[in-house]
């Protein structure tokens, strides 16, 4: 156990992960048009997260991007060279899938070695990198379980061992968490980042998760009817979303009447700056994250709904208006109690607006 | 996975069931018991003797019974050739549909379930012209008489491989061994294969029974396989077409319990 190889499994030599690029990638499927021209390059050993509601093409673009889809139009560069008509099997990526994908007959230990074996590697070699690749993932213990034997992490932690043990040139994760509960599902998302750091492996990986997206990701591209509608790190997308949309799908935001004149946003007596696009002058809906929003001594007095105890703060909803109801997040210290009367008021940081229609 | 906890209510109690399946078991038991002890009949004065199985091992009754091994040896070789037309020709099919063209998945179904509606007797009406261009291209062995069991199969044996089919997500298996570096032969072969194996397993077994049971093509066609000899045999020892019935009788329920058992096991196990 303290054995010092064991202490720390490394895959040797990892090669520095491979730079992807997609050029005006188009995908139709059945006529409908599912990608419309994604672009999006990805830096070696970078972990980039595509983020979107369902049906957002987050998946294709992964799909094409891996082989197991052809592209109607535009090139995907790997390292340079265009993989748009070498089949998945000889694309050299690593894949994980959102349902459980370990091949039944085998062990765990089988399924990991499965790779190397159709890449006809001598079998004292692939044993040792099978049991390397099983370790890296906290799971040699259970080399000679079956799938149904596994917990749902475990067999995914298996299939991440599995796409691994090749040493791919790029990583690809569609959904592997969504299957799972909750503690699980942190925990993995954690071991992925640590992995993916410690191989240095470019990965792209999808998820409607954004929560998720923003804690493991170096860049999250949100994507939204077949396009990539903003791409940045965790932070800009969170503190600068240049479409209402981004603003609205990435984290919470309330949505408040509010008018717009020059780069100027009236809500709720208050004028703030607007961030991203601009809007027409005239009504809009101002986007409000509920951290910007404080329960002051006076202001724009509200009624107490319900108040929910989230850990390290509390977020309390309160009834403006006849149809205005506010999400406020504060300390855990101020217990708002439903029916108080309260009042709140804008912290005054810039925010989105999206047009009123 | 089903546990053993009682249900009540949920099942007949242990009385209704032991007289349930004593009643059934009667129904089917009276009948073989009947032919078993008559092939130890001595004949019509009464009295038992072992001569009529003894018959069968005697080599100097060998010419007698050559006709019947013959048949016998003819629907063997009838069952393998169908059972290969099964594997060669409807598995790979119904694998590309799942894989490739699910929207074929309903029409080939329709396909395969036909034969079932169709009885044997129309059937031949159909096959005779047909067999005039057979027997010009294959010649008249007994053997070509598989074609037309690989059509009579087809239902039982898509319900069995589809039943399989359907319960292993094929599509993200070999999706995911396709992405670990496999062309489709591997795929097929190390992936998608042992995982079918039950489904593969019932598919040919219920083929063998149903090639065995096979009485009105053969005998429409003039063809001989074991149902049209032991008829042919009952006319001059009914003796001997009984014992051969039993035999048939007994080899198709070892096949029935095969393909429970094999139904049974959990992929995987067998090595843990």
């Amino acid at each position: 156990m303290t054995d010092p190889i064991h202490a720390h499994p490394t895959i040797e030599a990892a090669q520095p992960g491979a730079t992807v690029e997609l050029i005006s990638v188009v995908k139709d499927y059945a006529g409908q048009r599912a990608l419309s021209g994604v672009s999006l390059s990805i830096r070696p050993g970078e972990f980039v997260a595509l983020l979107g509601p369902s049906g957002c093409g987050k998946t294709t673009v992964l799909r094409c991007l891996s082989g197991l889809e052809q592209v109607n139009g535009g090139s995907i560069l790997i390292d340079g060279n265009d993989v748009v008509d070498v089949p998945v099997n000889r694309r050299d990526i690593g894949m994980v899938f959102q349902s459980y994908s370990l091949f039944p007959h085998m062990t765990a230990f089988e399924n990991v070695e499965f790779g190397l074996r159709m890449r006809k590697v001598a079998s004292g070699e692939r044993r040792r990198r099978a049991a390397e690749t099983l370790d890296l993932v906290g799971l040699s213990s259970l080399a000679s379980r079956y799938a149904h034997q596994l917990s749902g992490g475990q067999q995914q932690r298996v299939a991440l061992a599995r796409a691994l043990v090749t040493r791919p040139r790029v990583l690809l994760l569609d959904e592997p968490l969504s299957a799972l509960d909750a503690k699980v599902r942190l925990q993995l998302r954690d071991e992925i980042r640590r992995i993916q750091t410690e191989l240095g492996i470019t990965t792209l990986f999808v998820t409607h998760d954004q929560e998720e997206a923003l804690a493991v990701a170096d860049r999250v591209a949100v994507m939204r009817d077949g396009n990539i509608e903003q791409i940045g790190t965790p932070e800009e997308l969170y503190l600068n979303p240049t479409t209402p949309f981004v603003a609205d799908f990435v984290g919470l935001s309330n949505r408040l009447p509010a008018h717009q004149a020059g780069g100027v946003v009236t809500v709720l007596g208050r004028e703030l700056a607007l961030l991203g696009e601009r809007q027409p002058d005239g009504p809009v809906f101002a986007l409000v994250r509920p951290e910007d929003v404080a329960l002051a001594s006076d202001g724009v007095p509200a009624t107490v709904l319900a108040s929910s105890f989230l850990g390290s703060v509390r977020r309390t909803q309160v009834r403006v208006s006849e149809d205005l109801i506010l999400s406020i997040q504060h300390e855990v210290g101020e217990r708002p109690q439903p029916g108080d009367r309260v009042h709140i008021t804008l912290k005054g940081r810039p925010v989105s607006a999206s047009p009123r229609v | 996975m089903s546990t053993d906890a009682v249900r009540i209510g949920a099942e007949p109690g242990k009385v209704a069931r032991t007289v349930i399946l004593g009643a059934v078991g009667l129904v089917f038991a009276v009948p073989i018991l009947a032919m078993i002890e008559f092939t130890f009949r001595a004949g019509l004065g009464g009295g038992y003797t072992l001569d009529h199985w003894a018959a069968l091992v005697d080599p100097e009754q060998n010419t007698k019974y050559r006709q019947l091994f013959t048949a016998i040896g003819n629907s063997l070789v009838l069952a393998v050739v169908t059972v290969a037309i099964v594997l060669v020709i409807l598995l790979p099919t119904m694998i590309l549909v799942q894989l490739q063209f699910p929207r074929l998945r309903r029409p080939l179904e329709f396909i395969c379930i036909v034969p079932i509606t169709v009885p044997a007797i129309v059937l031949v009406v159909g096959l005779a012209p047909v067999y005039g261009v057979v027997v010009r291209i294959f010649g008249s062995s007994a053997w070509t008489l598989a074609f037309a069991y690989g059509i009579t199969v087809l239902p039982y044996a898509y319900r069995s491989i589809q039943a399989n089919l359907s319960a292993v997500d094929v599509i993200t298996l070999s999706e995911a061994a396709r992405s670990l570096g496999a062309n489709w032969l591997n795929v097929l072969w190390l992936v998608l294969l042992p995982n079918l194996r039950r489904g593969i397993l019932a598919a040919s077994l219920i083929s063998v029974a149903v090639v065995l049971g096979e009485y009105t093509i053969a005998s429409l066609l003039n063809r001989a396989n074991l149902q049209t000899a032991l008829v042919q045999v009952s006319k001059s020892d009914p003796y001997v077409a009984v014992i051969f019935a039993l035999l048939a009788l007994g080899l198709v329920l070892v096949l029935l319990l095969l393909i429970s058992r094999i139904g049974s096991t959990r992929p995987g196990r067998k090595r843990t």
